[in-house]
């Protein structure tokens, strides 16, 4: 369970995110949408801490993030799949996390295991195309085993094989009831992974809803069409007009 | 406890480590030696005041750079590809990881340093031995001075590592340890003769290496005020360090 309330978050005198005030259940993937520069990221990283909210506050499992003892047994978090040393190999990157949190090295093992990176465990990633980056991304999300997921455009860059097999394993991880809240600036890729969205534009909140009202309110016929009405006064860069000027 | 053991799983994970003490080990032997062949075709007017310890331990001065930059290194690395992130999530109280990195840094290099030192010691002085220059271990204070070295470039890599964490950024870091430790004595040339030299042994690097000495003469503090003062400032920019990763947004 993941709660922001009136979470805020200015870098200078630009708002990256406003006011935000939403709930992620477990049970569920929550799609955390909006167009690209919307304020996804900087609400995940005030969600683990990383970033200070200018006001409001933001719970997990109801308490602040950073008050989690061995936070990687709580919250499994993928922000961004290239944060890796490049001369590092998954299972060292991997081990020093678990020992951080003291979790066994087993669990090293075990998700090395099930993202499939059991081959090129101690090879340097320096080499690792993004398809691997994000198979190492997950697993050390999958580390602490947690309660809660937090995955920051998880699909980007990943083949139809890959993006299949990240969508079955959020289902699963949701089916056996933990939060799963998984951000997309594309609501294609989310209409068949989400059960809940949450939809943000310029760091407000426009839409918290399920997937399936969403597409029965709003008159259109494809979802795509849905998320551009609910964002387009939000977007901030419009897309040219018909005869090819700006609005 | 556990953070330190990840940070030592870290440090170890990566060749550039490796490369990085490499050559720090490579470059006390070799300067020492070096030096000391240059003074024993140059051979001192007055031996009185003639300090072999401190000429076969001249490599020290050439691998704190190495080391120095070793040090920023260590946690610049992890702000350019964003690991950062992901080691403060795993700790949020943040201040752990940079006693953990400081304390496998510091425990390595010493551990590492005081055989290299004790080496560049012996061969300087079977070097200088030749003009009959050389000094035993058994004379007073040369031990001390062994010892210091590597305590030396134990606190320089801590230097480092502060300044990595207060600049974030691995260019700036560098250039920040090398004006640290090579910076002031310079700038000391600007000033009246009689100023600089009052100042010049409170500076970082020469305060720290009146250690190495066994006859500090009058330009430098005794070795322990020297290196009491070093601390200072280590401790100093350790603190900034930790105000700056817990104050401010990852
Ligand atoms: N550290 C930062 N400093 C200044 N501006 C930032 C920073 N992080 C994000 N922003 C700005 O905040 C806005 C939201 O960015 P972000 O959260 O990355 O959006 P998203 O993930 O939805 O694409 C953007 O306009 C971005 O430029
Ligand atoms: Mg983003």
């Amino acid at each position: 369970m993941i709660e922001a309330k009136g979470l805020t978050k200015r870098y200078g005198d630009k708002c990256a995110v406003e006011d935000l005030t939403f709930t992620v259940r477990p049970g569920i993937v929550t799609g955390f949408l909006g167009p690209n520069g919307a304020g996804k990221s900087t609400t995940m990283r005030m969600i683990l801490g990383l970033d200070r909210p200018t006001r409001g506050s933001v719970t997990v499992n109801g308490k602040p993030y950073a008050a989690h003892r061995t936070p990687l047994r709580e919250v499994g978090a993928l922000l961004d799949a290239r944060a890796v040393h490049p001369g590092r190999s998954p299972y060292h990157h991997l081990l020093a996390l678990a020992q951080s949190n003291g979790l066994p090295r087993s669990r090293v093992l075990d998700v090395i295991e099930a993202v499939g990176l059991a081959d090129i465990a101690k090879r340097r990633t320096g080499r690792f195309s993004l398809g691997m980056e994000q198979r190492l991304g997950i697993a050390t999300a999958l580390l602490g085993d947690p309660h809660t997921l937090i995955l920051d455009e998880p699909l980007n860059g990943l083949d139809t094989e890959g993006i299949r097999w990240v969508r079955a394993l959020l289902r699963d991880l949701a089916a056996r009831g933990r939060t799963v809240f998984v951000s997309s600036h594309l609501m294609t890729e989310m209409a068949l992974t989400a059960d809940h969205v949450v939809v943000i534009g310029k760091g407000r909140l426009v839409a918290d809803r399920s997937l399936a009202s969403l597409v029965a309110d709003s008159g259109h016929s494809s979802l795509e069409d849905a998320f551009v009405d609910l964002t387009s006064g939000a977007v901030e860069f419009p897309a040219p007009t018909q005869n090819g000027s700006h609005s | 406890m556990s953070v330190m053991r990840a940070e030592l799983t870290k440090f170890r994970s990566v060749p550039s480590t490796a490369w990085s003490l490499l050559s720090a080990l490579t470059l006390i032997v070799a300067f020492g030696v070096m030096y000391a062949m240059v003074r024993v075709t140059r051979p001192p007017a007055d031996p009185t005041g003639f300090d072999a310890v401190e000429v076969s331990l001249a490599g020290v001065q050439v691998a704190q750079l190495a080391v120095g930059i070793l040090g920023v290194m260590v946690i610049t690395n992890e702000y350019a590809s964003g690991l950062i992130r992901t080691t403060l999530a795993a700790v949020p109280r943040r201040i752990p990881v940079l006693w953990g990195k400081a304390a496998v840094l510091a425990t390595v290099i010493f551990t590492l340093c005081l055989p290299a030192v004790f080496g560049a010691f012996l061969s300087g002085q079977s070097v200088l031995s030749a003009e009959r220059l050389d000094i035993s271990l058994d004379e007073p204070a040369v031990a001390r001075a062994v010892v210091g070295g590597a305590l030396y470039l134990a606190v320089v890599a801590v230097i480092g590592l502060g300044l990595g964490t207060i600049l974030r950024h691995t260019a700036g870091g560098v250039a920040a340890v090398i004006g640290f430790l090579l910076g002031p004595q310079m700038l000391t040339g600007f000033l009246p003769a009689e100023l600089a030299d009052d100042m010049y042994r409170w500076l970082p690097s020469p305060a720290g290496l009146a250690i190495t000495t066994t006859a500090p003469g009058s330009t430098l503090l005794s070795p322990w005020s020297g290196f009491a003062v070093f601390l200072l400032y280590a401790a100093g920019l350790l603190t900034l360090a930790a105000w700056r990763l817990r104050r401010h947004d990852a």
